[in-house]
């Protein structure tokens, strides 16, 4: 885990002042999607090593949720985007 | 005497004597001392009993690696134990004591285990404390926690501060011998922002032992020099007694600096110590190097020292560890110290070079024994001879000191605590730091660079690739002038074969030849197996002095190289760090922050008894002075309330404004219930699920305007929900617009309920609150007489006419004190979260405690709120799925206790008559009970399989926590009011 994030609208700080949600790649599915796409969204989660997408708030901040790419094994931060500019997002 | 102070010579300040005592003896050292040179000095050489034999110990290294001289440091409430005697500034009235001795450190009892240690052998703990299993808590637990660790703590509270600290440098210099100084004043020339850190109380490292002039000056005074430089410099930041004890991600350090841990009297205004987070763009380590002890028999005698330690000690403080010193050496290194000696007219009885033949020249007079080694030694409190063997022929050589040097470590633990395994150096015979990026370098001996003046180049060297790094000119530094120097090479030896007695390889866990024998032969040959099992390099040192040892040895006994066997896993701390310095300022009180109402004065004033809910202070109940318990002042608050009227404070509640054309969607995919048709003026009881269609969280939502609500949150939830609500906003739904922001700390907020509420609220408020113009779920903005505009909700927690009235916090207690004085003549009465829960129990409200992660909006009997209809909500796609609307599932229910003056208590499960308990059994659990003052019997809210048909059945609540049954009748959950008279009254 990197002790700095560079956070967009903050600059570089302290990873104690974020809150890690967890994995940014699930997209939340259309109300009618099939059950099990719901299943998977809400309950399935990879734990895959190396590169990760990840849902960071900087809680202590600006408050605005980011994803942070980031690799579990090396700890290399690739980037941090906010969540609303990162798009495809969570939805 | 054997050790004593030299006539002259040392850093120390002669000019007078400082007073300590070591267990109980006064003894005099002086200025400049640690507490290893000064009892040296005293001829203290026996300081300390071993881990597991208890054998007679001294000090070993003149460093942070000691592992036998550990004392116990200070008295009372400054009690440090496990001090390292070698890094223990000396002050004036320092107390130490010896350690895991008993009664004295010359006669302990628990000497005997070394006469036993044939039965004490590796892996002892887990051949002998196995079975009976019954054993392992009652008998096996206390007598291994009795025989753990050395040093005893104390549980009385620390009277010092510790702080904690940020900073930010182009290059951290982590070492201040010859390489780190010369590095630090390459960088601070070129103009970076440096910081230089020590763990010695003096800059200098190896140069302050150092006898050979540096510059045509004395080592030490050249140090003293380029530091003077240094402090001079402002881009600079000196950090004496500083020890960077962790690398972390970003290449940010921990350190900890002793600010005040060498003193006599602490100075209260000062932290004892500090702990450090240096962001540093690049680092050098120039750590040096660490000397390795010799693996041979009786080779733990006090008086048995690293060769470069007698050196230290004979040098910089100015003492000889004995009158007529034994040099045993594979290198270059013994050498040295033997010409140290000589240089102070100290005696060496000998100089033994284990290797046949070397270009290594002994001083005049000195006789070397090459080919040489030692298997034993004799003494009892300390070494008295030594019995040499050259070829066979043993011969007992007279002396009161050894010292001893088995080649050198790079020391290069930072460089490995973030997962890159050290390389084995062939040439060195020595692990190497792994190649680790440019933003961490060792330089100097740390690099296995030996020699000064490869040092001082190294230091600068490394320094230019920063500075140019960095992107500035490198200002250039001239090199000191230094002699020639010998040859420092030396060939490995990892142990003296042929010991008459036992041969250490880890001092402080006991660790000796055969026990890494025994776990070769056992299996536990991998150097992490060896480690657990033998204990070897555990600890406070870690096996900085023997694990280098231990891996040699293993790859002998395994017939590889030790590049083979690895090393354990380097991790933080380098050395030990207080548990003061990592807590800092977080202590007692301050552990947390502290949240208090904007009522806190009031409910204070009120004679509130607080009680701690999370970060929040809370009223819990109010008594008066002829009530001998709680349940008197809440059973009369409960009545009072039912009868007259309350005030209770509820300002912590979460308290989030919403705003925007698109805040009414927002919050209707928020709440489970539908919000878009809320009108303007009115309040509503909100729900949230989560998506796999648990409940969330409860509280209300008002519309104060088309595109303005103000929500509520429960206390506890209140920043969860509040990320909860941002991550919808900006992940889920960015193209909503709206925006919202928590003003919890804004409004103090309070609730009036009973009969009287409107009454008493309407001597206080300007706008006509009649039922007719403010009816039930009414909410808007009011005029308080005096002209002060409020937020006035008529909502109900306590099935009474009840009102919570907000204003700005910093008006809270004068308008609660209106309230008050104008509810004086009705009876009004002040209430607490006690009586709270017991008013929402009665009226079958659910809290946290029934929503607690399980319960679906049916279950908890809110089943007709969920707006299906709706297009789309957090939580409605997962909240028809199989199980989860089940008949059969748990449901809310109230429960009377049969005989009215039993109690329940939450947690207690519910059974069917005359069935045993069981999991197959378990009809539900009891989530909530109080007694009901209003019913005048204990009663509860419970989760009950298909709960809501079973209204009128007797059940078991079974309670084997307490070794309980109570018999209770199954009922609805509103146990007061059921058709809402009084609320809407």
């Amino acid at each position: 885990m990197a002790s700095l994030i560079s956070c967009p609208h903050c600059g570089t700080r302290p990873k104690e002042e974020f809150f890690i949600r967890g994995d940014a790649t699930p997209v939340r599915p259309a109300l009618m999607a099939a059950e099990e796409v719901w299943h998977d969204y809400v309950h399935l989660r990879a734990n895959p090593r190396g590169r990760i997408r990840e849902h960071w708030q900087h809680v202590a901040g600006c408050r605005r949720w980011l994803v942070v790419e980031r690799d579990n094994f090396t700890h290399e931060v690739f980037g941090v985007t906010d969540a609303a500019k990162a798009g495809e997002g969570a939805r | 005497m054997t050790a004593y102070r030299l006539a002259s010579g040392g850093l120390v300040d002669r000019s007078h004597g400082i007073r300590f005592t070591f267990d109980g003896a006064t003894l005099t050292g002086h200025a400049g001392d640690t507490l290893a040179s000064a009892l040296l000095a005293n001829d203290t050489l026996l300081v300390g009993r071993s881990f597991k034999y208890h054998r007679p110990r001294g000090i070993v290294t003149a460093g942070p690696s000691e592992p036998n001289g550990l004392v116990t440091i200070g008295s009372g409430v400054r009690r440090d134990p496990n001090t390292r005697a070698t890094v223990a500034e000396l002050y004036d009235g320092l107390e130490a004591r010896s350690q895991n001795r008993w009664p004295s450190l010359a006669y302990d009892i628990g000497a005997v285990n070394n006469l036993m240690s044939r039965f004490l052998s590796a892996g002892f703990y887990y051949k002998t404390f196995m079975w009976p299993a019954a054993f392992w808590e009652k008998v096996y637990e206390p007598l291994i926690r009795r025989a753990a660790g050395l040093g005893r703590t104390d549980l009385p509270r620390d009277p010092d501060s510790y702080e904690k600290s940020w900073a930010h440098c182009d290059l951290l210099v982590v070492g201040s011998g010859p390489a780190g100084l010369s590095a630090a004043l390459v960088a601070a020339r070129s103009g970076l922002r440096v910081i230089l850190a020590e763990q010695d109380f003096v800059f200098g490292g190896a140069l302050l032992s150092e006898a050979m002039p540096i510059g045509g000056e004395p080592a030490y005074v050249f140090a003293r020099r380029v530091v003077e430089e240094l402090q001079s410099s402002p881009n600079v930041t000196l950090l004496p007694r500083t020890t960077v004890f962790g690398w972390y991600d970003d290449n940010v350090f921990g350190a900890v600096e002793r600010v005040q841990k060498g003193v006599a009297v602490v100075d209260a205004t000062k932290p004892v110590e500090r702990m450090w987070r240096i962001v540093a763009k690049h680092a050098i380590l120039a750590t040096g190097a660490e000397e390795r002890p010799l693996v041979f028999g009786g080779n733990d005698r006090p008086g048995i020292l690293t060769a470069s330690a007698v050196s230290t000690y004979a040098n910089r403080f100015g003492v000889a560890a004995g009158e007529s010193v034994t040099v045993f050496t594979n290198g270059a290194s013994g050498y040295r110290t033997a010409r140290d000696l000589a240089a102070q007219g100290v005696e060496i009885a000998a100089l033994i070079d284990s290797r046949p033949a070397s270009g290594d020249i002994a001083p005049a007079g000195v006789r070397l024994l090459r080919g040489g080694a030692i298997v034993d030694t004799k003494g009892r409190h300390r070494v008295r001879a030594v019995v040499a063997d050259r070829g066979g022929f043993e011969e007992l050589i007279a002396c009161d000191a050894v010292a001893m040097s088995g080649g050198w470590s790079p020391v290069i633990h930072l460089a490995c605590q973030r997962g890159g395994k050290p390389v084995w150096s062939e040439a060195l015979q020595a692990f190497m730091a792994p190649d680790v990026g440019s933003g961490l370098v060792m330089a100097g001996a740390a690099a296995g660079h030996y020699l000064l003046s490869e040092c001082f180049d190294d230091g600068a060297r490394k320094a230019s690739a920063v500075v140019e790094a960095v992107g500035r000119s490198v200002s250039g530094v001239e090199q000191p002038v230094i002699g020639e120097e010998a040859d420092p090479s030396f060939t490995a030896l990892w142990h003296v074969p042929g010991a008459k007695s036992k041969a250490f390889v880890d001092f402080q866990n006991d660790v000796h030849t055969k026990d890494l024998g025994l776990a070769v032969r056992e299996g536990f040959g991998h150097v992490e197996h060896a480690k657990r099992y033998t204990t070897g390099g555990m600890a406070t040192d870690q096996g900085k002095l023997g694990n280098i040892n231990a891996i040699g040895i293993l790859a002998g006994m395994r017939g590889v190289s030790p590049a083979e066997v690895g090393t354990t896993t380097f991790r933080p701390f380098y050395t030990p760090v207080s548990f003061g310095a990592m807590a800092g300022a977080s202590i007692g009180e301050h552990a947390m922050p502290t949240r208090r109402s904007p009522l806190h004065g009031w409910a204070a004033r009120n004679g509130a008894v607080f009680i701690d809910a999370g970060l929040w202070y809370r009223s819990s109940w109010f008594p008066k002075a002829v009530e001998k318990s709680w349940r008197e002042s809440v059973d009369r608050e409960v009545r009072n309330v039912r009868e007259n009227a309350g005030l209770c404070d509820v300002s912590t509640l979460g308290k989030i404004e919403v705003f925007g054309p698109d805040a009414a969607e927002f919050l209707n995919r928020l709440y489970c219930n539908p919000v878009l048709k809320l009108p303007v003026g009115k309040a509503r009881y909100g729900l949230m699920l989560r998506e796999d269609g648990m409940v969330y969280d409860d509280g209300t939502v008002s519309r104060l305007g088309d595109e303005h609500f103000f929500v509520t949150t429960t206390t506890a939830m209140a920043s969860g929900v509040l990320s909860h609500m941002e991550f919808a906003a900006q992940v889920l739904w960015p193209d909503l617009r709206v925006r919202f922001l928590s003003v919890s700390d804004q409004w103090a907020q309070m609730s009036i309920a009973g009969p009287k509420a409107r009454t008493i609220l309407q001597a206080v408020v300007e706008d006509d609150i009649s039922n007719a113009s403010f009816p039930f779920l009414a909410a808007r903005e009011v005029r308080l007489k005096g002209n002060l505009k409020a937020r006035l909700f008529r909502i109900s927690f306590s099935g009474e006419l009840a009102y919570e009235l907000a204003v700005p916090a910093g008006h809270g207690e004068a308008v609660a004190d209106a309230l008050m004085r104008a509810g004086a003549s009705h009876g009004i009465c002040a209430y607490g979260v006690e009586t709270l829960n017991v008013l929402r129990l009665e009226k079958g409200h659910v809290t946290h405690a029934e929503l607690d992660g399980r319960v679906t909006p049916d279950d908890a009997g809110l089943g007709r709120m969920m707006g299906t209809s709706k297009a789309d909500f957090i939580g409605k796609r997962l909240s028809t799925r199989f199980g989860l609307t089940a008949a059969d599932r748990m449901q809310l229910v109230g429960l009377k206790s049969v005989e009215p003056e039993k109690d329940m208590r939450a947690g207690a499960h519910l059974l069917k008559d005359g069935v045993k308990p069981s999991t197959i059994n378990d009809q539900g659990w009891v989530s909530s009970t109080c007694f009901s003052p209003t019913l005048g019997g204990h009663i509860a809210l419970a989760f009950l399989k298909s709960g809501r048909e079973r209204y009128g059945e007797k059940i078991v609540v079974w309670d084997q926590l307490r070794g309980v049954e109570t018999f209770a009748e199954v009922c609805d959950p509103v146990f007061v009011d059921p058709e809402n008279t009084k609320l809407m009254a």
